[in-house]
């Protein structure tokens, strides 16, 4: 069980032997890789009087438990996805302990022109081709010190790109899994050209129900011109699992960004999410959708960043919390000087399952234009009992009664995500986590 | 044989304070009863009660079914025992489809054994028969896509109350001012459906202050509720009475519950 914790996890030493492990990439990017070790190695690690890093305690985060992830001697067998259920794909790609096991995309596709599958594999392929999306560094490569280990030490990952003019129908899947004590370095690039549609659905999973581990990622997408994304993750380590990821997407003009996150599994997740819209008329629609339990701990920064004129964001955040749990959401919506008639909306609604559960929201509003329209909200609330009283009436149980309330909560999200698959996956992952919840009921006029 | 819903001598109090004082009730199977009184006599309270409201404790007396005793058993079992209750106001649960959540409620009122996660209704003859009674109402098909009682007028909660009857198909129902709030066609509407649903099959407990309701249901029964007690049981006759002339005569024969009732009305006021 303790094998993977290799004597020197991430040292100067190891990074070397890595590099070894990677002699066929481009040198290009073996000179970003250094340049971020050399950054991580002078950063110091997040602290606690950081305004970001306030609510969230990584004191019990020892990076040294952990080391570079290696080949994996064999992949074991993986529970199919979540999302896949009833979709057809056009490309699979699974990954353990971050290097691809599986990676396969439907000849259709690839005689368009369509890249997709093993970013280790492709950006040797193909290092021309995704130099200057590389070189873009659409997430900061060293905002912190997560973000530049990462940077230096990523390994696996998925690569889709779709060419100009190219509409995808069928879904692309990613699969990640970690093993018990495993590794995650994945990175995750979508690049659709000008005029391009895709659609992408990426989870994560755990072999083993308590396996630890940790990951440390990046998503990036890159949506041009004209071009029209449907991007699905959904985060399902198992709840001991630290999880940090840094995530953007670029939006460019009349562009369309339909971003979907699912949360429910980590120990601890930090997540920083952020969406540009970078092009005049460009669109992003943000749904999140989490749901915590035992001492989970999911922090979300969430980005709204319009920096050309006439564009829309909508971002709506749901959580659902049950015992000691715990999420914080800071939403911020920026709006650039050049960014007049700027239509954003920013709002994170919280249902306490349980009085020992902890919900922060915390949105914010940073405006340049003066011609614009920010709305933001939250609230926070626990579970109606007179709600749970009418539906008992009609023959819930207790426990359907509060299943069915907790789903009603999260259909306004689901009504805005428009992949059958997801919403139903996300629906059943979230109906059956919740507890019997009949001490948190005793309804309190019983004095 | 006959099926019987039976109250002896209930006292439930609210928040502390006594409400009910003593109620006595038996409706059968197949009975019609007009519940009739002032407001604040503690009409509404009597059905929560028997629904098993967890806000309302029961201080003293029994509610049974066919001779057992249902006191301990929660909303859920009662519901599934077959006792249903329209409310005088119904909650909204935002998010769940009216069709969605009747389905899963009918599903377990008409397989009481039913364990959770088990198979509910086939959808095909489930929305037949949904669509078959939403037509009866005279209801809009859209009705049932829209999310229970959210932002319903008055008027659609009251008649979303009538069709979740229908498609529950209780032994014992509490209509509790299911005719507030609905115009006179709507009314009249709502009490002919009331019998045809099944007027003849169910023990009916109908509180309200009109005569319209009554007009297809014509009580077998009707009881005055003053103070937290039923004061006094009669006929059709005595409905007739009561939403013509009022309730003078009540309060002039029983001064003590009539006090007791105004008592409650000041504490209501000033709380
Ligand atoms: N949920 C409740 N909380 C507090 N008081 C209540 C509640 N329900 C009823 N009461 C009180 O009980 C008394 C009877 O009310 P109710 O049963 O609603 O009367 P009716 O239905 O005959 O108008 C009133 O004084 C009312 O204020
Ligand atoms: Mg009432």
């Amino acid at each position: 069980m303790t094998t993977a914790t290799a004597a020197n996890g991430f040292t100067d030493a190891a990074f070397e032997s890595f590099l070894e492990t990677r002699s066929a990439e481009p040198d290009w990017l073996t000179t970003i890789r250094r340049e971020a070790w050399q950054a991580f190695s002078e950063m110091d690690w997040p602290a606690r009087n950081d305004e970001e890093w306030m609510r969230t305690d990584i004191r019990m985060f020892h990076l040294d438990k952990f080391a570079l992830p290696t080949e994996p001697a064999t992949a074991p067998e993986l529970a199919p996805g979540l999302l896949t259920h009833d979709v057809e794909l056009g490309g699979t790609l699974v990954s353990y302990n971050s290097s691809a096991t599986e990676d396969s995309l439907i000849g259709e596709l690839a005689s368009k022109g369509v890249l997709f599958g093993s970013l280790d594999r492709l950006v040797v392929e193909h290092g021309d081709l995704l130099r200057p999306f590389f070189e873009r560094q659409v997430v900061n490569r060293t905002h912190d010190k997560f973000a530049a280990l990462h940077a230096a030490c990523w390994s696996g990952g998925t690569l889709l790109y779709v060419p100009k003019g190219v509409a995808i129908s069928q879904p692309l899947h990613g699969m990640s899994a970690m093993g018990d004590s495993g590794v995650d370095l994945s990175k995750t690039l979508v690049i659709l050209e000008e005029g391009a549609e895709a659609t992408m659905l990426s989870e994560t999973a755990s072999t083993s129900p308590n396996g630890g581990g940790l990951h440390c990622g990046s998503i990036e997408l890159i949506v041009e011109p004209e071009a029209h994304l449907r991007y699905v993750n959904l985060q399902n380590w198992s709840t001991s699992v630290w999880h940090f990821a840094h995530q953007r997407a670029t939006v460019d003009r009349n562009a369309s960004l339909q971003w979907t996150i699912g949360a429910l599994g980590s120990k601890l997740a930090k997540v920083n999410q952020q969406v540009a819209l970078t092009g005049p008329d460009a669109n992003a629609q943000v749904n999140g959708v989490m749901f915590t339990e035992g001492r989970q701990h999911l922090s979300y920064n969430t980005h709204q960043h319009h920096m050309a004129p006439y564009c829309r964001s909508d971002l709506l955040y749901k959580s659902a919390l049950q015992d000691r749990s715990r999420t914080v959401w800071r939403g911020m919506i920026k709006v650039d000087l050049a960014a007049q008639r700027t239509d954003a909306y920013q709002r994170n609604d919280n249902l306490m399952l349980a009085p020992t559960a902890r919900a922060d929201s915390i949105p914010g509003l940073e405006i340049e234009a003066d011609d614009v329209r920010c709305t933001h909200g939250s609230t926070s609330g626990r579970v109606d009992e007179p709600q749970v009283f009418y539906a008992m009436s009609r023959g819930y149980t207790r426990t359907e009664a509060i299943r069915l309330i907790v789903a009603g909560f999260f259909q306004q999200v689901f009504d805005r995500i428009t992949i059958e698959s997801v919403r139903n996956a996300l629906g059943d992952a979230i109906a059956s986590r919740v507890q019997d919840l009949d001490q948190q009921a005793a309804p309190e006029v019983q004095g | 044989m006959s099926e019987t819903l039976k109250i002896t001598d209930l006292h439930v109090a609210v928040e502390g304070k006594p409400i009910l004082r003593g109620v006595n009730l038996t409706i059968n199977r197949g009975e019609t009863h007009a519940l009739m009184g002032p407001n604040g006599s503690g009409k509404s309270t009597l059905g929560n009660a028997i629904m098993g409201h967890p806000s309302y404790d029961v201080t003293g007396g029994t509610i049974e079914i066919n001779g057992q005793d249902i006191m301990e058993w929660d909303a859920s079992e009662r519901a599934r025992a077959g006792i249903f209750m329209a409310f005088q106001r119904p909650m909204s649960i935002p998010g769940v489809k009216m069709a969605d959540f009747l389905r899963h409620a009918a599903t377990n009122v008409r397989n009481p054994e039913r364990k959770e996660g088990e198979d509910l209704i086939p959808m095909r003859e489930f929305r037949k028969e949904l669509k078959e009674k939403m037509s009866q109402l005279r209801m809009d098909v859209e009705f049932a896509r829209r999310y229970v009682n959210d932002g319903f007028s008055g008027g659609e909660m009251k008649r979303a109350e009538i069709l979740q009857m229908a498609m529950l198909r209780p032994k014992f129902a509490i209509l509790d001012e299911t005719d507030s709030g609905l115009d006179v066609d709507a009314v009249k509407l709502a009490s002919q459906s009331i019998a045809e649903i099944g007027g003849a099959e169910m023990g009916i407990l109908i509180i309200t202050h009109h005569d319209k309701l009554l007009d297809y249901n014509a009580p077998d029964f009707t009881h005055v509720m003053l103070g937290g007690k039923i004061v006094e049981t009669g006929g059709v006759e005595l409905a007739q009475e009561l939403y013509t002339q009022g309730y003078d005569r009540i309060r002039a024969a029983y001064p003590e519950e009539a006090a007791l009732e105004e008592e409650l009305a000041e504490e209501t006021a000033t709380a």
